[in-house]
């Protein structure tokens, strides 16, 4: 069984570097740098979000109190044509980029996760549409805090 | 392993999924309560889902997705769709499992 999961893995890895060859990975998206920048400027510097357009059809559906920031349910919905990807950030986490989607062909765009925050903070949602980047952007008041100890 | 609850459901020309992950998102900078000490980051980066064999939605996760990670989008799709979802953690463990459209 080992054996089978190493040559999948392996061909796997192989296709993956076919189709982007600047990346080494087999799991090409994860953007290391990105998901490690420790200030909001960075992590939106990193996804290119520092311009981005505001757009009121980009809809994030968040609580306006969290009561408990381990587990903040969030959805974000783009009615942005051609809409190819959604970034969750929280401006105040150690590490604000929380999650990129990225949507096949036939997708929806629109994603429900749940994120933990360390504080009351802004949830910011970047959409990806063509060449161009839109945002908006909800406060969420935490009054338990979900990062560290 | 069956770290997976994955959820289908046709409906009005769009296929609902909503999976949810058995994982524990560490990040890396909780303390154990006992030993004091940091208890390492171990989470899930990556979560692929295929339909019929073609990518339907990429996600990429930090450590600040909450444990038992959920996840609920749509596509536009159709009954016995071969929904398959896979996740890949930093330390590359996986899993995958498959669910056919109701």
């Amino acid at each position: 069984m080992k054996r089978r999961a190493f040559i999948k893995g392996t061909v796997v890895a192989g296709l993956a570097s076919g189709a982007v060859s600047l990346t080494p990975s087999a799991f090409a998206e994860w953007a290391k740098e990105n998901f490690e920048a420790k200030d909001l400027d960075s992590a939106l510097e990193g996804i290119k979000a520092k311009n981005a357009e505001q757009s009121d059809k980009v809809k994030i559906k968040a609580p306006e109190i969290a009561e408990n920031g381990m587990v903040v349910p969030i959805t974000v919905t783009s009615e942005i044509e051609g809409t190819t990807k959604i970034s969750v950030v929280i401006s105040e986490n150690p590490t604000p980029l929380v999650a990129v989607y990225t949507f096949g062909e036939g997708a929806v765009p629109a994603v429900k996760n749940r994120v933990k925050m360390g504080k009351s903070s802004d949830v910011i949602a970047i959409v990806n549409a063509g060449d161009k980047i839109y945002t908006n952007k909800v406060t969420v008041k935490v009054t338990k805090g979900g990062c560290g100890g | 392993m069956g770290t997976i609850k994955l959820k289908t459901k046709f409906k009005k020309g769009v296929v609902n999924i909503k999976a949810l992950i058995n994982h524990p998102m560490e990040t890396g900078l909780r303390k154990d309560k006992k030993t004091g000490e940091k208890v390492p980051a171990h989470f899930i980066q990556e979560v692929t889902v295929e339909a019929n064999g073609k990518m339907v939605l990429e996600a990429a996760w930090n450590s600040s997705v909450s444990k038992k990670p959920y996840l609920s989008f749509a596509y536009k799709g159709k009954s016995g769709d071969k929904v398959k979802l896979s996740w890949k953690d930093n330390k590359g463990e996986t899993d995958e499992t498959e669910s056919t459209v109701k």
